[in-house]
This record gives structure tokens, sequence and C-alpha cells, in this order.
């Protein structure tokens, strides 16, 4: 039912993580020898308990902070230019409409206003707001907020997508419905077809288990991969799946690793003993 | 063909109709609510009481006279007074929009460096903490080499209002231009924005609200310190101010025209601090807590 994910099926890596540890001046070790390989288009996410690490894997992806060890290796993707990032909180200008908001990174790159307005468009219609291109921040909900945050991730044509807990700070109800959404944003893929590359960072198991192929381990103290699951279910993952017994047999498995981690011991399966 | 994801439902927002008669009503609607009624009642009932007080003390005008005198006096010498008024208006103007240009230049220069900010602020600090009142006489002696009659005192006064002025804007501006939230940092930061890039779509927006808010302080700093400095640093001849018409109304007793001359300087003070507040709101209204209206 479980397996581990043998990084020798290796297509092509997309991000290889060789080593990388994180330590903090005041001496907190963030993140300590990670090795992780994330293959194109693959959904991974990385769960555990706070302190574990998985935000800063994802910021040093991002470039945002300096490893203290190792390196992170690209495929042939460029990280600068194909690498979009989706923070805990929209983090949207609260001075500029939901369409200037969306423009912010191809402004930055030098693009004019007509240039950044069909490509706009686009992807407020992918997230469904095109009626709220005029709106400000402060008229729309939480999870419409997320969705432009989502939205202006999308605008530059990423290749990789990097999310640290986007849907954390919504209901359960707006959270469901943004799984389901970022599901299928990502069988859709971009133009050409081919899916993105997903890091997805949580703290909640069951979307993790919702939503990946991949679910990859933390724990805390200090912040380390501890083991990984792979989930063998099918695209697309409907709300059945979300409450189905194999769900809920991986997220069994994940709390049991999760929990044997943080404790020090060896997880073992009690069901199917082993 | 790309699917879009069904659309939310619509959130309630604010419709603002435009035709003309509906502006038209929305301002005799803003001038007759409460915010506007209220201290024009208070204002009222104070000037009635104020002009009972006199007639029955029977109050001798050069002790304090009563408000229908004050409005007499004011129209008889409307012309003098009003030509004052004019002299302190450029007054302030002039030293406001300087302190305005300045105190903006100087805190962006004190944002690129931690170092520039700590080296020049305390010296700021001095030049608002040291009393116009003092140093008036001395500006006035150090411009008259550099600025030719007949605008030598004009700019001199000019000078002592800018520097009373400038400091809440500065101090304002700066605070501003660190404040910015770290998220939205951290989202410039990801895409690789030049500083240039990030003063300009990120601190300066931001900084806004703190800006305005110096701005009202700033504004009627700059009336206090052009009437004061020409309390202190005297005019005369053509191009007198308030100040002047205060202090020669009290020399020659004509004690209800030094009070049409308050009055007057009173009023420019609360129609600058209005007219920068409406600014302040209109600028902010979109967005910022300060100026939107809300139902909760």
């Amino acid at each position: 039912m479980s397996s581990k994910v043998s990084f020798s099926e290796a297509k092509s890596q997309a991000i290889t993580f060789n080593h990388v540890s994180k330590v903090y001046a005041n001496g907190t070790i963030a993140l300590q020898d990670m090795n992780l390989a994330i293959e194109d288009g693959q959904f991974v996410s990385l769960v555990g308990a706070s302190g574990c690490g998985k935000s800063t894997a994802l910021k040093l992806m991002a470039g945002l902070g300096q490893m203290s060890e190792g390196s992170i290796t690209w495929g042939e993707h460029q990280p600068q230019k194909e690498l979009a990032f989706v923070f805990q909180e929209p983090s949207l200008l609260p001075w500029a409409t939901v369409m200037e908001n969306v423009r912010l990174p191809l402004k930055l790159v030098g693009m004019s206003d007509r240039e950044s307005r069909s490509p706009a468009q686009e992807v407020l219609h992918l997230v469904g707001l095109d009626k709220f291109a005029q709106s400000y921040p402060r008229e729309l909900s939480g999870g419409m907020k997320m969705r432009v945050s989502i939205a202006r991730a999308l605008v530059t044509k990423p290749k990789i997508l990097l999310m640290d807990e986007p849907f954390g700070a919504l209901d359960e109800m707006t959270r469901a419905k943004l799984n389901a959404d970022v599901l299928n944003l990502w069988q859709q893929g971009d133009e050409q077809g081919s899916r993105y590359t997903v890091v997805f960072v949580t703290h909640n198991i069951y979307e993790a288990v919702y939503l990946s192929q991949r679910v990859v381990i933390m724990a805390p103290r200090p912040g380390r991969v501890v083991g990984e699951v792979a989930i063998e279910a099918p695209y697309p993952r409907t709300e059945e799946f979300r409450t189905s017994r194999i769900s809920n047999e991986y997220c069994r498995e994940i709390s049991g690793r999760l929990a044997a981690a943080v404790a020090g011991t060896e997880y073992y399966d009690e069901v199917h003993g082993k | 063909m790309t699917k879009s994801l069904p659309q939310p439902t619509l959130m309630p927002v604010a419709e603002t109709p435009s035709s003309k008669l509906v502006l038209g009503t929305k301002l005799w609607k803003k001038l007759t609510s409460i915010d506007v009624m209220a201290p024009l009642v208070v204002g009222i009932t104070a000037l009635i009481i104020w002009e009972l007080f006199v007639r029955i003390t029977k109050m001798p005008p050069f002790l304090l006279p009563g408000p229908m005198l004050v409005i007499q006096a004011l129209i008889k010498d409307w012309n003098i007074l009003f030509g004052s008024l004019m002299i302190t208006v450029q007054i302030t103007l002039v030293a406001f929009i300087a302190a305005v240009a300045s105190g903006v230049f100087i805190s962006v220069l004190f944002v690129q460096s931690k170092w520039i900010e700590r080296s020049f602020f305390p010296y700021a600090v001095i030049l608002q903490t040291t009393p116009i009142v003092a140093i008036a006489p001395l500006i006035i002696l150090w411009i008259r080499r550099i600025v030719p009659e007949p605008n030598t005192t004009f700019a001199a006064l000019v000078v002592c209002a800018w520097i009373v002025a400038f400091f809440p804007i500065i101090s304002n501006t700066t605070l501003g231009l660190n404040s910015v939230d770290h998220n939205l940092r951290n989202v410039f930061q990801l895409y690789r924005a030049s500083k240039w890039q990030t003063l300009i779509y990120l601190q300066l927006p931001a900084a806004l609200p703190y800006f305005l808010g110096g701005l009202k302080i700033s504004g009627g700093l700059a009336l206090i310190g052009a009437v004061v400095a020409e309390f202190v640093a005297g005019t005369g001849g053509a191009k007198a101010g308030l100040a002047y018409q205060i202090l020669m109304a009290s020399y020659n007793l004509q004690i209800p025209r030094m009070f049409a001359a308050l009055l007057l300087t009173t009023v420019l003070g609360v129609l600058i601090f209005v007219s920068l507040t409406a600014l302040s709101d209109f600028l902010l209204k979109n967005w910022h807590e300060s100026a939107i209206k809300r139902e909760n």
C-alpha cells in the first residue's frame, strides 16, 4: 500500500536538494541535511509540524534566504524566470486593484501596461475572478484574496509553483474548494499542456494526501526529512476520495510516521504488520 | 480551451452614481451632515453667549470686543486685512511646499542607508527644537546677504516657516517608508525588483498614510511659523502679513481690528487643516482604514 519512492526513476529532475542545511545565527537548526529529488510535473507535499523546516525549504528554493550548507540543483528550468511562489498570506498591495496586483510581476520585469493586460485577464479568468478586476483587496473575502495571489503567481507563466500553506487561514469549505481548484489548474497544465511542478507545504495531512502524488514527511528539532509516502490514487481526485478508506489509511500512516519521528522511535504499521 | 473556475458570488460594493445632480445632492448632504452641523451649532451658540456677555457687562471694546464689533472692523478694514491675509497665505504656501519637497527627498535619502539616517536625523531634530522666535532675526540678517530687497523679508519668513514645518514630514515619511509589511517585501524580493522599483511601487505608496498624517501637522505649523517669525522679525511696508496687523492694531489699541486679524489667522488655519484632511481622505478612500466607510 505504501512505498518509499525511489529516486532512481529520474525522468527529468526539476529540483534536487543535495545535503541542504540551514542554521540561523542563534544556533537554531532550521533544516538539516535535506536530500530530495522532485521530478518535472510532480505534485509533492511537504508535511510536518511547526519548525520542521518545510517553509524554510520552500524559501530556499525561491531564493529567499541563504543555505548554510549544500546546494539545490535545477533541471532544465531556470529558477529565476520560471518559478512562482504563493505565500501564506495573500500579500496583495492594498492600494492597487486586483488587476494591478496581478500585473505586478510583469510590471517588475518591464512589461508595459498594454502588454500585460491580456496575460493578466487570462489568469484572472482561470481563477474565476474576471468580474473583480477593478475591485480593491479590501472588498474581497479571504478565499478571493488567495485566488488573486494564485493568479499573480501564475501570470508569469511559471513552470514551478511553490505554495507555502496557502489555505491555512481559510475555513474548511473554502479550503476544500480551493484544493479542488488547485488540482484542476495543475491537471490542466500551462499553455502547452504540460503540468506544473508543484511543491506544496502544509501541516494538514488530509490536504496533503488529497492533493499530492508524494507526501514528504518532516519533523522538527532539528528540521529534517524523515520519510516519504507515495499516494497511489488516480487523478482526477473527487470529494469521495477525500473521505475514502484509502485516503484515511494514508493519513493514518503519515500521522504514525510523524508521531514516531517526533518521539524518536521507529514507525510500526500495526494494521498491516510492517 | 482553458476551463475557468466557477465565479464566486458578488460581495456588496458601494455604488457610486455619477450624474451631476446627484453630486450636488451629495455635497448638500455632506454640508448638512452631523459632522458639519454639530460644530457649527456649538460655534453659533458660543458667539451668541459672547455677544450677550459683552453687552450685559458693558465690557469696554479695548478689553474684549463683542463679535458684532469684530465683524464690523473686519468689513471696515477689509482691504488692508485681506492684503495681509494674502501675504501670509503666500509665505505659508511657499514654506509648506518647500517643506514637503525637502522632507520627502530627505526621507527617501534616509531610507537608502541606515548610516545616513543615523548620522543626520539628530540634526533634523535640533533644527525642529530650536525656537524660531530666537533665531528669526539672525535668519533675516543672513538672508539679506543672499536675497536682494524687496524680497528679503519674504524669503527670511519663508525660511523660518520652512524650518518649523519640515520635521513632521521627515519624521512621518521615514517611519512610513520603513514600515512596509515584510510579506510584501518578500514578494518584491521574489520577483527580483530593483531598489528603485521597490521604492516607487512599494515603499512610497505604503508610506502615503503616514506622509499624509505628517502633512496635516506640517500645514498648521507652516502657518504658525510664518506668523510667529513675522512677529519677531517684523515687516512693514507693502509686504505686511497678518502678524504685523495684529501687532499694529494692539499698539494702537484698535482691539476690534486686532481680533479681526486674529480671526482671519484662525480661519486660515482651519481651512488648511480641513483641505489637507479632505486630500488625505481622497487619496486613501479606496484602501486605508482611516478613510474607508465600513458597516462594520
